[in-house]
C-alpha cells in the first residue's frame, strides 16, 4: 500500500497557494496601519473627565468624523472580544459541568429576553463610580451595552454545539485521554467554529444599533456624550442638520461593508475548514481578503513562533487535569449536592423576589406595576404591527429574491448591509418627516421600529425560498399548480421554518427599538409615543429606578409569554410538520 | 502469535440498565462475565438491540456498568480505559486538523515533545499505509483511507487492546476485503504494536475471518448466549472446508431462539414479550417473495450473500415473516408455510386481506391495538396512550419504533388508520375491528 503515496502526491508536495510578494506588502501595510490605528484611537479614551463637566453633545465638524468612526469601530471590537471570552467560559461551564447547566442556562433563557437599552442607566452609573475622574466609565458603560447585545446569542450558539458534539468525537477525545486545555482548543472551539463565527457576524451587526443608541443619553439628568459617530448622529440631529446625518449615514455604511469585506468575509470564509461531515455549504463563502493572507507569508511567519508556543502551553495547562469525569460518583454525594444546589437557587431567587417586592411596594406602588402593563399593550400592538406589514410586503419579496439565483446573488449582501445598518441613524430623517407632517409618534414609532426588525423577516426568507428543493418546484410546475395552489401548497409550507426564525428575531429586535424609537427628537423638539418603551426612556432620563425596574419588568414578561405561547410553538410546529429535512 | 494467558481486561457480572422512557429501568446488558487475554482477537457478535457497542465502551470505561465491575490488568476502571484505543465505525477523526495532526493528538494528550511526535507518527503512518498523505485533511480522503487514519491513531499510542467498533461497515465490500486482510496480515507478523483486538460486529463471516473466538450475544437484553472458538489457520479462506460450517453455525445461533428459553407463541404472546421486529411490509414481503422465487425454501446465508445484507437488515425481516407465519427458520435456512404461498401470489387486494388477517392474529402489538381500538367508546385512540404503555417495558426510541411498525402493518392491512396531526388511530369501518358503542 506504501507505493500509493508515489502516485498521489500529497497537497505539501504539490505546494499549497502560490506565495506572491504583493501580497506579503498589502498584508504588512494592513497590519501596520491597523496597529498604528488602535493605538492612536485607545489613546483618546482616558482623557480627564467628570460628571460636571462632561460635554453633553460631541462637536459635529465633519472633519472628525473619521475618528468619531474608528473610536466607534474600536468599541465594537472590544465588545466583541469580550462578548467572545464570556462564550467560551460560560457556555463550556454551562456545557461541562452538570449543575452548572441547570443554572446558567435559565439565567441565558432571561437575559436574552431583557430590554438591554432598559439597563442604561444603571450600567452608566456604575461604570462611572468604577473609573473616577475619567471617560473610561461611559466607555466601559457603553462596551457594555454593546456586549449584552452580542454576547447571549453567541453563548447560546457557542453551547449548542457543545452539547450536540458528534458522540464518536467526545468518545475519542476521551479514550485519547486528551487534557481539559486541548479538548477546549483542539475540539470544542473547532467543533463550534462556524455557529460562532456567524452568529458573532449576526450580533455584531445587532451591536450597531446599541452603540448608536448607548454613544449618547441621558440618564439621571444628565446628558452624556461619548466621541463616536452614534453621537455625531445625535449632535446632529439635534442640531436640525439633515446633510450631517446624510454624511454619517454615509460613513456608516462604509463602515459596515468594510468590517464585512475586511473581517467578516475572511473569517467566514476560513472557517469553511471546521465544517464537519461531508456536507459542503450550498454556497461556500468566499474571500479576496483571505486569498490574499493565504498568498502572503507574513502569516506564517507570525504562526510559527506562536505555534512553538502550543507544546509548552499544553504542559502548563495539563494542570486542570483530564477532560474525563469519574465513571462512578457515590449517589449520597451527588443528591446531597444537588439538594443544596436546589436550595441554594430557591433562596437566592426567593430573597431576590422578596426585595423587588419590597422596593417597588416602598416607593411607586404596585398600580404602577398595571399601568405598565397597558402601556406595554400599546407597545405590543406596535410590535405586532411591525410584523404584520413586515410580513405582507416582505415575504413576497424574500420568495422572489430566493427563487431566482441571479437576483439572490445580487441582493444577498445589500440585505446583509440592510439588516446589520443601525436604525436609528434613520430616525433623523424620519423625525423631520413626522415633524413636518405633523402625523403623529403613535403611528410613526411603528415605522421606527419597523425600521431595524424587519429585515431579520427578509433574509430569512429568502434563505427558505433558496432551499426549496429544485424536484419540488419542478414537481409544482409539472403538477401545473397556480398562483394560490402554489403557494398554499408549496412556497409558504416550505419557508414556515425560516420563517418563524426571521419572525422571533424581528419581534425581538422590535421590542428593543420600542425604548428608542417611542421617544424621538430633532432640532430640539421632542416627539413622544405612548407605550412601554416610551416609559421606560423616561424612567432612565430622569433616573427613576422603581420605574425603570418595573418597565424592564413588564417588558421581558411581554417577550417571555410571547415566546413561549407563540413562537416556541409555531417553531415545534415548523420542525414536526414543515422541516424539508 | 501464541496465545497466552496474560489477562488484559476482566468483565465481571456486568449488567448495564438505561433509564427507559417510563422511568423505570431498562435492561441492556445482563450479567456479562468474559474476560480478554493478551494473543488474541475476540468478537462480539450480535444482532441489533444485543448491546455490543453498549459492551465494548463499557470496556473502554466510557460507560459505567450499573452493577459488576470492569477492570484492567487488576485495577477497577474508574474513567477512559488506560490500555485501549478505538477505531470507531464512523471514524472519528477531527475534520480540521490534518491527517499527521490527528495521528499525533493522542501523543500530544500524553505530552510527547513535538518531535518525538513526529518521528512516532509517521512511523504509524507508514505502516498502516499512509505515506504522501500526511498533510491531507481527512475531508479529501476515501472512507478506507479515512479509516486507515483512524487504525494508525489507535496504533500509534501502542494500546495493549485495540478496540473496533464495527470498523468495515461504514466502508463498500472491497475496501473493506481489503482493509481486513491488511489488518490481519499486520497482526500475524512481527511488529504489531497491539497485545489483543476486541471488535463489535453484526457480520457473521467477518467475525469467522478475523476472530479467535466468538462472543455470539442475545438481545433484549444483551447477554452471552454462546461462545465458540475458531480454530482455522491463518490467513483464512472464506473457500476452507471448516470455514462454512462455522458460518452456518453462527447463523443458526442468531436466528434461534434462546437455549432452555422458549418464546412464548405469537398468538398467546403480549407487546412486551414478543416485540415486533423493525420491519417494513415492504422489505418483509419481498424476502417471501424471493424464498418463493427459490422454490419455498433457501438457505439464509446465500439470500444474505445475493443481497449483500448485513444480519441487521436481514434477520429482522425474518423475524417478521416468522412471527407473521409467512416462513418457518431451522437450522440458518427458511421455508415458506403454505400461508406464505397464499401471501406471495395472491392478488394486491387479497394479499391485503391475508396480511391483515395474520397480523391481527399474530402480531401481539397490532392485535393489542385493535382489542383497544374495539373497546374503546367510539373506534379511535391517541397513539401516545400505547406510546406510554410500550415506554414502560422499551426505551423511548424502541417504543416510538414498536408504535411506527405496528402502525405501518395496521394501515398496509386497512385495520386501522393513523393521522399524524391528531395523533388519532382510528379503527377502518370495512375491518370489523369497531363494532360501533357497545
Amino acid at each position: 500500500m506504501a507505493v500509493i503515496g508515489t502516485f498521489f502526491p500529497s497537497r505539501a508536495a504539490l505546494g499549497g497557494p502560490r506565495r506572491s510578494v504583493v501580497a506579503d506588502l498589502v498584508v504588512f501595510l494592513g497590519a501596520a496601519a491597523a496597529l498604528w490605528l488602535i493605538v492612536h484611537l485607545a489613546r483618546g479614551t482616558t482623557v480627564p473627565w467628570t460628571v460636571e463637566n462632561a460635554p453633553s453633545a460631541v462637536s459635529t465638524n465633519p472633519a472628525l468624523l473619521p475618528y468619531y468612526a474608528g473610536r466607534s469601530l474600536l468599541r465594537m471590537f472590544i465588545a466583541l472580544g469580550l462578548s467572545l471570552l464570556f462564550t467560551f467560559v460560560y457556555a463550556t461551564a454551562a456545557a461541562r459541568l452538570r449543575r452548572a447547566e441547570k443554572v446558567l442556562i435559565p439565567i441565558l433563557d432571561v437575559l436574552q429576553s431583557v430590554p438591554i437599552l432598559g439597563f442604561l442607566s444603571i450600567t452608566i452609573t456604575g461604570f462611572i463610580a468604577l473609573f473616577p475622574g475619567s471617560q473610561l466609565g461611559l466607555e466601559c458603560a457603553s462596551i457594555f451595552a454593546i456586549f449584552t447585545s452580542q454576547a447571549w446569542n453567541m453563548t447560546f450558539a457557542f453551547y449548542y454545539s457543545l452539547i450536540s458534539q458528534p458522540r464518536e468525537l467526545d468518545e475519542a477525545s476521551r479514550l485519547l485521554r486528551l487534557s481539559r486545555w486541548q479538548r477546549f482548543w483542539r475540539v470544542d472551539v473547532p467543533s463550534g467554529m462556524i455557529p460562532l463565527v456567524w452568529n458573532g457576524m449576526m450580533s455584531f451587526g445587532g451591536g450597531w444599533f446599541f452603540l448608536t443608541a448607548s454613544e449618547a443619553l441621558s440618564v439621571n439628568n444628565h446628558q452624556f456624550a461619548l466621541p463616536g459617530i452614534g453621537a455625531f448622529v445625535a449632535a446632529a440631529s439635534d442640531a436640525g442638520d439633515l446633510a450631517k446625518v446624510l454624511m454619517a449615514i454615509a460613513v456608516m455604511i462604509v463602515l459596515v461593508v468594510g468590517v464585512n469585506v475586511l473581517f467578516w468575509r475572511p473569517l467566514t470564509a476560513w472557517a469553511e475548514r471546521f465544517r464537519m461531515g461531508d456536507s459542503a455549504a450550498a454556497e461556500v463563502p468566499r474571500s479576496l481578503m483571505l486569498d490574499v493572507l493565504r498568498r502572503s507569508r507574513i502569516p506564517h511567519l507570525v504562526g510559527q513562533p506562536l505555534g512553538r508556543l502550543v507544546y509548552p502551553m499544553d504542559r502548563v495547562m495539563s494542570v486542570f487535569g483530564l477532560a474525563e469525569h469519574p465513571l462512578r460518583t457515590p449517589e449520597t454525594r451527588r443528591r446531597l449536592g444537588d439538594w443544596v444546589l436546589g436550595v441554594a437557587v430557591i433562596l437566592v431567587v426567593g430573597y431576590g423576589v422578596y426585595r423587588v417586592v419590597g422596593y417597588i411596594s416602598g416607593t411607586v406602588g404596585f398600580g404602577e406595576v398595571g399601568h405598565a402593563l397597558l402601556l406595554g399593550l400599546v407597545t405590543f400592538g406596535r410590535v405586532l404591527a411591525v410584523l404584520v406589514v413586515a410580513t405582507l410586503v416582505w415575504v413576497p419579496v424574500g420568495v422572489w429574491i430566493g427563487l431566482s439565483p441571479k437576483v439572490s446573488r445580487l441582493a444577498q449582501p445589500v440585505v446583509q448591509v440592510l439588516a446589520s445598518f443601525p436604525a436609528n441613524f434613520l430616525f433623523p430623517l424620519f423625525t423631520a418627516v413626522l415633524l413636518a407632517t405633523g402625523i403623529s409618534l403613535n403611528l410613526g414609532g411603528i415605522v421606527l421600529m419597523a425600521l431595524g426588525s424587519q429585515w431579520y423577516i427578509l433574509f430569512n426568507v429568502i434563505a427558505g425560498a433558496s432551499a426549496i428543493p429544485n424536484d419540488l418546484r419542478e414537481a409544482a410546475t409539472n403538477l401545473g399548480l397556480r398562483r394560490i395552489l402554489w403557494w398554499r401548497r408549496l412556497v409558504l409550507p416550505a419557508i414556515f421554518p425560516s420563517y418563524v426564525t426571521g419572525g422571533i428575531t424581528a419581534a425581538g429586535g422590535a421590542w428593543n427599538a420600542s425604548i428608542v424609537a417611542e421617544v424621538v427628537s430633532y432640532q430640539g423638539m421632542t416627539l413622544t409615543a405612548v407605550g412601554l418603551g416610551a416609559y421606560i426612556k423616561h424612567a432612565t432620563a430622569v433616573g427613576d429606578s422603581a420605574r425603570i425596574l418595573i418597565g424592564v419588568i413588564v417588558m421581558s414578561f411581554y417577550v417571555v409569554a410571547t415566546n413561549r405561547l407563540l413562537w416556541r410553538r409555531l417553531y415545534a410546529l415548523s420542525e414536526r410538520r414543515y422541516s424539508l429535512s | 502469535m501464541a496465545a497466552n494467558d496474560e489477562l488484559l481486561v476482566t468483565l465481571d457480572h456486568v449488567s448495564k440498565s438505561f433509564t427507559g422512557g417510563g422511568g423505570g429501568p431498562l435492561l441492556v446488558l445482563d450479567d456479562i462475565s468474559l474476560q480478554l487475554a493478551a494473543g488474541e482477537i475476540v468478537a462480539l457478535l450480535g444482532r441489533s438491540g444485543s448491546g455490543k457497542s453498549t459492551l465494548l465502551r463499557t470496556i473502554a470505561g466510557l460507560i459505567a456498568p450499573t452493577s459488576g465491575s470492569v477492570c484492567y490488568r487488576g485495577t477497577e476502571l474508574n474513567g477512559a480505559n488506560p490500555g485501549t484505543a478505538m477505531v470507531f465505525q464512523t471514524f472519528a477523526l477531527m475534520p480540521w486538523m490534518t491527517v499527521q495532526d490527528n495521528v499525533e493528538l493522542g501523543l500530544a494528550a500524553r505530552g510527547v515533545a513535538p518531535a518525538e511526535r513526529r518521528t512516532q507518527a509517521t512511523d504509524a503512518i507508514d505502516l498502516i499505509g499512509l505515506d504522501g498523505f500526511e498533510s491531507a485533511y481527512p475531508k479529501e480522503l476515501s472512507g478506507g483511507m479515512r479509516q486507515r487514519v483512524g487504525f494508525a491513531r489507535a496504533l500509534v499510542l501502542e494500546p495493549d487492546l485495540l478496540l473496533m467498533d464495527e470498523p468495515f461497515s461504514a466502508l463498500d465490500v472491497l475496501t473493506a476485503e481489503n482493509l481486513r486482510t491488511e489488518l490481519m496480515s499486520l497482526w500475524t507478523g512481527e511488529h504489531f504494536p497491539t497485545r489483543a483486538i476486541c471488535l463489535v460486529t453484526h457480520n457473521i463471516e467477518e467475525a469467522v475471518l478475523l476472530a479467535d473466538r466468538v462472543i455470539v450475544l442475545g438481545a433484549n437484553p444483551g447477554r452471552i448466549r454462546a461462545e465458540l472458538p475458531i480454530d482455522l489457520e491463518r490467513p483464512r479462506d472464506r473457500r476452507a472446508a471448516g470455514f462454512e460450517a462455522l458460518v452456518d453455525k453462527l447463523y443458526e445461533l442468531l436466528t434461534g431462539g434462546e437455549p432452555g428459553v422458549t418464546a412464548p407463541e405469537p398468538a398467546e404472546a403480549t407487546p412486551t414479550n414478543r416485540p415486533l421486529p423493525r420491519a417494513t411490509v415492504g422489505g418483509l414481503a419481498g424476502l417471501v417473495e424471493i424464498v418463493y422465487a427459490r422454490g419455498g425454501r433457501a438457505d439464509l446465508r446465500d439470500v444474505a450473500f445475493d443481497l449483500s445484507f448485513a444480519i441487521d437488515d436481514l434477520l429482522p425481516l425474518v423475524d417478521a415473516a416468522e412471527l407473521l407465519g409467512f416462513v418457518t427458520v431451522s437450522g440458518g435456512n427458511i421455508e415458506l408455510t403454505p400461508v406464505g404461498r397464499e401471501f406471495t401470489t395472491a392478488d394486491i387486494q387479497a394479499s391485503k386481506q391475508i396480511f391483515a388477517r395474520q397480523a391481527r392474529e399474530r402480531a401481539p402489538l397490532v392485535r393489542a391495538i385493535c382489542k383497544a381500538l374495539a373497546a374503546s367508546a367510539d373506534g379511535d385512540l391517541r397513539a401516545s396512550f400505547f406510546l406510554d404503555l410500550l415506554q414502560r417495558s422499551f426505551g423511548p426510541d424502541h417504543a416510538q419504533q414498536q408504535l411506527n411498525t405496528a402502525i405501518g402493518w395496521g394501515r398496509y392491512g386497512e385495520l386501522f388508520h393513523y393521522d399524524a396531526a391528531s395523533d388519532l388511530i382510528t379503527a377502518d369501518a370495512d375491518a370489523g375491528v369497531f363494532a360501533g358503542a357497545p
